[in-house]
This record gives C-alpha cells, sequence and structure tokens, in this order.
C-alpha cells in the first residue's frame, strides 16, 4: 500500500466558501485521481484558518507551505509543482507587504507569529465533519477523564481555578457561573450555548462552530456533568446555515459512538444536545431574551434576578455560556487550570479571539493572549493599516463597546483595562478605523444598529436611543449645537441608569467614548460645520480651483442641480472663462468631481 | 458504529486514528524532529526516488522513529540520484546519494539512530541562502 506523503488542508469556512473552496477541493480530488495520485495525497476540508483577507487558503503539508487567494484553475499548477516535482509555487505565496518578499512557511508570516491559538487549536486543522480527527487529538479525553475521575465541584473548582471568564463580552467567571447553577436543586437543569451572535462585523463564534463543532459538543457536556443537567441546548442564528450543518453531523457523530446520549462511556451519566434556531434579533444575544425566544415567546429580556442559574428555561435552572467560552473548556481540563491561568494577564487568563475588519491590511480571524497590545494587533498581527494611512481608532466590543485611539495603543487588552479604556471587551468583534472615518459618523453607525435592533421593551432604549440618534443626525447635517453635546451625554447617563437589559445599558457606549476621545471633532461639527474626515455630506462643499479649472464646462453638463455656472474670470495660459459652483444649489453627489480630468474640483 | 465505553477505549481508539493525523501533527514543530527531504525531480523519480520514500517511510514507521519525510525539487547532484537530505535536530543537515532501500535502511539505522556515518555523502558545495 502506498503512504500518504502530502495533506491539503482546504479553507472550508464560509469566507472562503464564497470564494469557490468547494470548486478547489473538487479540482483537487478529481486531478488527483486522473494523474494516479490519489493515495499519496489527502485532501482535507478544515475550518477557518484565520487569514481570511487573503482567501481562499490552501495549506500543504508536512512543509507548511500556504498558499493564498487561489483559485479553481490554480489547483493543476500545486499538484504539477508542488506535489509531483517538489517545488513552491511562487506566485501564490504569501507576499509579505514589508520586505516585498514571498513567505512560503505560514510560521514565518507576520499574521500568525504573535498568536496562540487555543480556542481556535482545531480550527483549520482537521476535518471539522469527522469526528475520529477530534479523537485523534485528544477529543473527548476531557469528559472521559470528568466522568471518570472528578466529581461535579472538582470540576468547577478547576474552571474557576483556571481563571475563565466569560467570552461574550462582560467577562463573568465561568466557575463561578456553573457553581450557582450547581447549587439549584431541580428535576431538570439545561445547558444552554448563547451561539447567537450578533455584533456588527463579528464571526468568531461562527468560525469555531465549523472549525471545531466537537470541542462546543464536548464542553458542554461537561458543563451538563457540573452543574448536573442532562440536556444542552444551542441557540444558533439560522443565518449560519454552515454552521448549523457542522454541528449537526458532530451530534450525530457523537452520539453514534456514544458521546452523547444515556451511559457515557460507561459512566451512567446522561447528556443530548439540540439545536434551537434564532431569527437574528442582536437582543436574542442577551441570555434572558435567548431564554425567552427558545421557550416560543418573544425575545425580550426580563429583570435579573432571577438570574437564569434560578429559573431560566422552562422555568429550570440554567447556564448560558458563550461558544467560545465553551472552546476553551476541554482543554482546561486537559491540560489543567494552573497551564490555562498561566497565560494572559493578571486578572484576564487565556486566549480572546477577536475579528478583525476595517481599513487594515490583513482581515481576518486571529487569537491572542489576553494582555498583547492594540499595536502588536494592528501592526504586527494585522500588518498595519491599509494604503499606508494613518490609524486613527479601533472599536472593539460593537454597540456596547467603545472607540480606542492612539493613546491606547500600547494598553495590554483585556477585560479590566478595555473597561478603564471606556470601551469593552464584547464578544471579540475590532474594526479599525483609518482618517477617513469620521468618528461622529461611526457613534451614528451604532446607534443607528442599537435602535433597529432595540426590542423596545423599556422606554430609555427605545426612545431614549431614537432621541440620541436625531441628535447626531442634527450634528452631522450641520444644524448641532453646543447644548446638544451635552443633552448626548445627559441621555446617555440616564439610558446606562435605567435601561433594562445589559445591550441597553450599554448602548450610549459607543457615542460617550467618542465623545471623550474625539471631542475636537464633534466641536468641529457643531462650530465650524466641518467635517475633517470627509463623510459628513452635508458639511461638505465642492470647490472649483479657478487657476486649474480650464473652463470645458464638463462639470456642468454633469451636474443634476444646474449648480455650475461660468465665471468671468480667466485663468493665465487658459482661453476660457473658469466654473463655479454655486453652495446653495448643490446636493454634494460629486458628479463633478469625478468628471473632472483636470483636478480642479476638491471637497472643502 | 461500536459505541465507546470507557476511556481506555477511547484512548485505544486514538491510538490507533492517530496516524492518520500524524503527517499534520508533525508539521506543527518539524523543527524538533529528524527531517528527511527526498529529491523528487525528474531525474530523481526516474531513478527510483518514489519508491525508496515509500521504503523509508515504512521502514521508520516499523523503527517507531518520528520523522518528516517531504518531497523536494532537484538538488542538483544528477550523477547521484536517489538523493536525500537527513537533518537530525541540532546538526547540519547531510546529503547522501545512490540511496536505495538498502543503504536507506542504513541510514536510518545507523544515522539517524545511533549517529554512526555511513557511505555515500555527498559533501555540501553551495550555500543556501
Amino acid at each position: 500500500m502506498t503512504k500518504i506523503k502530502t495533506h491539503v488542508l482546504c479553507c472550508g469556512g464560509t469566507g472562503c466558501k464564497a470564494s469557490a473552496s468547494d470548486e478547489i477541493i473538487a479540482t483537487f480530488e478529481k486531478l488527483l485521481k486522473e494523474k494516479g495520485l490519489q493515495d499519496e495525497v489527502q485532501v482535507i476540508r478544515t475550518g477557518c484558518f484565520g487569514f481570511c483577507e487573503k482567501g481562499p487558503i490552501v495549506k500543504m503539508l508536512p512543509d507548511n507551505t500556504f498558499y493564498t487567494q487561489v483559485k479553481p484553475e490554480d489547483v493543476e499548477k500545486i499538484i504539477n509543482e508542488h506535489i509531483i516535482k517538489g517545488r513552491k509555487v511562487t506566485d501564490l505565496l504569501y507576499l509579505d507587504p514589508e520586505n516585498k518578499q514571498h513567505v512560503a512557511d505560514s510560521k514565518h508570516m507576520g499574521f500568525y507569529k504573535k498568536q496562540l491559538r487555543i480556542a481556535l487549536r482545531n480550527c483549520g486543522f482537521i476535518n471539522p465533519e469527522d469526528i475520529d480527527e477530534y479523537i485523534s487529538r485528544g477529543g473527548y479525553e476531557a469528559i472521559a477523564k470528568v466522568l471518570g475521575e472528578m466529581t461535579p465541584q472538582q470540576v468547577i473548582d478547576e474552571i474557576t481555578k483556571s481563571g475563565l471568564r466569560g467570552r461574550g463580552g462582560a467577562g463573568f467567571p465561568t466557575g463561578v457561573k456553573w457553581g450557582l447553577c450547581a447549587k439549584n436543586q431541580a428535576d431538570q437543569k439545561y445547558v444552554i450555548c448563547n451561539a447567537d451572535e450578533g455584533d456588527p462585523g463579528a464571526f468568531m463564534d461562527r468560525s469555531i462552530m465549523e472549525g471545531d463543532p466537537n470541542s462546543i459538543i464536548e464542553a458542554m457536556a461537561i458543563c451538563g456533568y457540573a452543574i448536573g443537567a442532562t440536556k444542552g441546548l444551542v441557540y444558533i442564528r439560522a443565518e449560519y446555515p454552515l454552521a448549523i450543518h457542522r454541528l449537526q453531523v458532530a451530534i450525530a457523530q457523537a452520539r453514534e459512538y456514544g458521546l452523547l446520549g444515556d451511559d457515557i462511556l460507561g459512566s451512567g451519566f446522561n447528556f443530548d444536545i439540540e439545536l434551537r434556531y434564532g431569527a437574528g434579533a442582536f437582543v436574542c444575544g442577551e441570555e434572558t431574551a435567548l431564554i425567552h425566544s427558545m421557550e416560543g415567546k418573544r425575545g425580550e429580556p426580563t429583570l435579573k434576578p432571577p438570574f437564569p442559574a434560578v429559573s431560566g428555561y422552562m422555568a429550570k435552572p440554567s447556564n448560558v455560556n458563550n461558544v467560545e467560552t465553551f472552546a476553551n473548556i476541554p482543554i482546561i481540563i486537559t491540560k489543567g487550570a494552573d497551564w490555562f491561568a498561566s497565560i494572559g494577564s493578571e486578572k484576564s487568563k487565556g486566549t480572546k479571539v477577536f475579528a478583525l475588519a476595517g481599513q487594515i491590511n490583513n482581515v481576518g480571524l486571529i487569537e491572542v493572549p489576553m494582555g498583547t497590545t492594540l499595536r502588536d494587533i494592528i501592526y504586527e498581527i494585522g500588518g498595519g493599516i491599509k494604503g499606508g494611512r494613518k490609524f486613527k481608532a479601533v472599536q472593539t466590543g460593537g454597540p456596547s463597546g467603545g472607540c480606542l485611539t492612539e493613546k491606547h495603543l500600547d494598553t495590554a487588552i483585556d477585560y479590566d483595562s478595555l473597561m478603564a479604556a471606556g470601551s469593552m471587551m464584547g464578544s471579540g468583534g475590532m474594526v479599525v478605523m483609518d482618517d477617513t472615518s469620521c468618528m461622529v459618523a461611526i457613534a451614528k453607525f451604532y446607534l443607528e444598529f442599537t435602535c433597529e435592533e432595540s426590542c423596545g421593551k423599556c422606554s430609555p432604549c427605545r426612545i431614549g436611543n431614537k432621541r440620541m440618534l436625531e441628535i447626531l443626525n442634527k450634528i452631522t447635517e450641520g444644524n448641532g449645537t453646543m447644548d446638544d453635546l451635552q443633552e448626548l451625554r445627559n441621555l446617555a447617563a440616564v439610558i446606562k441608569d435605567t435601561a433594562l437589559c445589559g445591550l441597553g445599558q450599554t448602548s450610549p457606549n459607543p457615542v460617550l467614548s467618542t465623545l471623550d476621545n474625539f471631542w475636537d471633532e464633534y466641536v468641529e461639527h457643531v462650530v465650524d460645520k466641518k467635517c475633517r474626515a470627509g463623510v459628513c455630506k452635508k458639511l461638505m462643499n465642492y470647490v472649483i480651483d479657478k487657476e486649474k479649472c480650464i473652463g470645458c464646462g464638463k462639470c456642468a453638463k454633469n451636474c443634476p442641480a444646474e449648480a455650475i455656472s461660468k465665471t468671468n474670470y480667466i485663468a493665465e495660459g487658459h482661453k476660457l472663462p473658469s466654473m463655479e459652483i454655486d453652495t446653495t444649489k448643490c446636493i454634494k453627489c460629486g458628479a463633478c468631481m469625478s468628471g473632472c480630468k483636470f483636478d480642479a474640483i476638491s471637497v472643502k | 458504529m461500536a459505541k465507546v465505553k470507557s476511556l481506555a477505549e477511547l484512548k485505544a481508539m486514538r491510538e490507533k486514528l492517530q496516524s492518520n493525523l500524524d503527517l499534520r501533527e508533525k508539521s506543527n514543530n518539524p523543527d524538533s524532529m529528524v527531517q528527511v527531504k527526498v529529491a523528487m525531480a525528474t531525474c530523481g523519480i526516474a531513478a527510483g526516488a518514489k519508491q525508496v520514500m515509500e521504503h523509508m517511510m515504512e521502514k521508520a514507521d516499523q523503527l517507531k522513529l518520528s520523522i518528516v519525510f517531504t518531497q523536494t525539487g532537484c538538488m542538483g547532484y544528477c550523477h547521484a540520484e536517489p538523493t536525500i537530505e537527513v537533518k537530525v535536530p541540532g546538526k547540519d543537515p547531510i546529503v547522501f546519494g545512490h540511496v536505495d532501500n538498502k543503504r536507506a535502511d542504513e541510514i536510518l539505522e545507523k544515522y539517524v539512530m545511533n549517529n554512526e556515518l555511513v557511505e555515500g555523502i555527498i559533501p555540501v558545495n553551495y550555500e543556501k541562502i
């Protein structure tokens, strides 16, 4: 029998799938067969590699060659050159933007150098639809250890000792949460996995479920044993079809092996998992709203207490944890709390997965130890700002978080330092902005999101945010006053104090943090009626440079508002009089500027 | 599919399955392992490199040696194909020429396991950047 000499790992995450990774895999399989290499080369569809910017990714093992932006038509070349002749296909390798050199080995790429992958340990390494691959990496040994050697209290103590905190955003100690639920006696308890990932730009949880669904299943079973529950429920958005599919496959395979169901591993412990689909409402990420939605009721939050640990799903004690939190559990059990607690910062242990997005070179999914600085994340891993522009701010924590600025670049990122800087960890969305972003408009964007997603149950969130949005609209349209800025702060304080749920209470954060960090920009909008980034259209004026204008009249022809006319001024060296824009008629569409061949029109 | 009934069974299963992932696990940390690169250009393949590589992989399994085997391109020693480069951690890589099954066994048993040099070494005559 011939031996397999090469493994070809193809990314099968949603991002790469959208850019033809399925076709790449099919082409590999077809061509390998044609060339009689099917017994020597194994093609594996994995989860996300994280380097989504350059997808689809194909990684060749054992030599760790990392091919980026592979197209189906490149497959033949990879087979002929790399697999048959052992030569790397240089033009598909990652090009280091700094020294313009091709990097073959992914270990040498800046993107991966500073990462530490714990929650993503199997993502992009195993085939998520094959439980055998999970098992051969030590999968399900944690649940076996728990069932065989530990009491439920010991499990809770171990998790508490590890210092793991909720990765959904608020950072509540996971072990403590489990302990609260374990204390309550009931005929039925529930383990709930919160997979309702709703922050704009966040896709950490989806990638974990797509790349390593078995780790979630195993962790939920461990949690069930610890708190005394036999039923697990995953609340997942219906808009994550691939994650749902992979979870279903994994659950079915785990049941077949008897790793879910009755009498798991001969221990007498029973546990099974069902999926519940959400319709994608942001508020359903809040645990009480999530539970109501699962019960078939309106997805609205209720006051805590009672906490879900006392009265949750179907009024039974329930423990809700986020996907990434669960992904850390099995490895804490197998490697020990001390190992986990040795990673990270003083009060935040372990790592955090971030979805890096915005004006950054390496958009993608990253995992770094807690306490990594923003500078390392943005410049080392993220590869710096797109087009070499200037860094302005980074938004973390989604609609509940805030913006951090240059002065925070060397802050070590963890739950507490982000709080202190006026933002929050959130679920891990990280949107990087350069100087073309207007901070007032950014605050407005998040507030628009909150207004749209507010469930409407309590008035501070429903009406208060609406009023704040109206004020922001007024400011971006050039009608704001200094009093409005004060009013924003007043409203924000009231909403923070009085909104019913965590989402409402944190909804003014994007406005507050931009007011704190970009006060000048707000004042500019209000007093000078200017938007320095050129984003707020109502505050912009198109101006024609009369020295550069040759008077061809193309702009006047393009103008849909008939706002451009001839002047009496003829510039030196020109034959025709220059044009000018009547700003009272101008609708700021930009048609004049895009049509001008002489660079005579600019935005002021 | 049979149900897994105990930790021992799970571990046995892992043991059995592990070889499928072996190649991937090894590539996580190739520098700490013995690496064998087999020159697989046209001349190498014609001289039997493929078959030698196959044989070596099996032999390494028999001897329970953890080795990363990589196929590589032409090394330039066309007079001595099949050629392989063996890199033991902490030592300079050594290139062996005219490697047939017998010499392959010798390399594994003598050089890799006991650090005895065997015949067929090609002196390195260039520098790599």
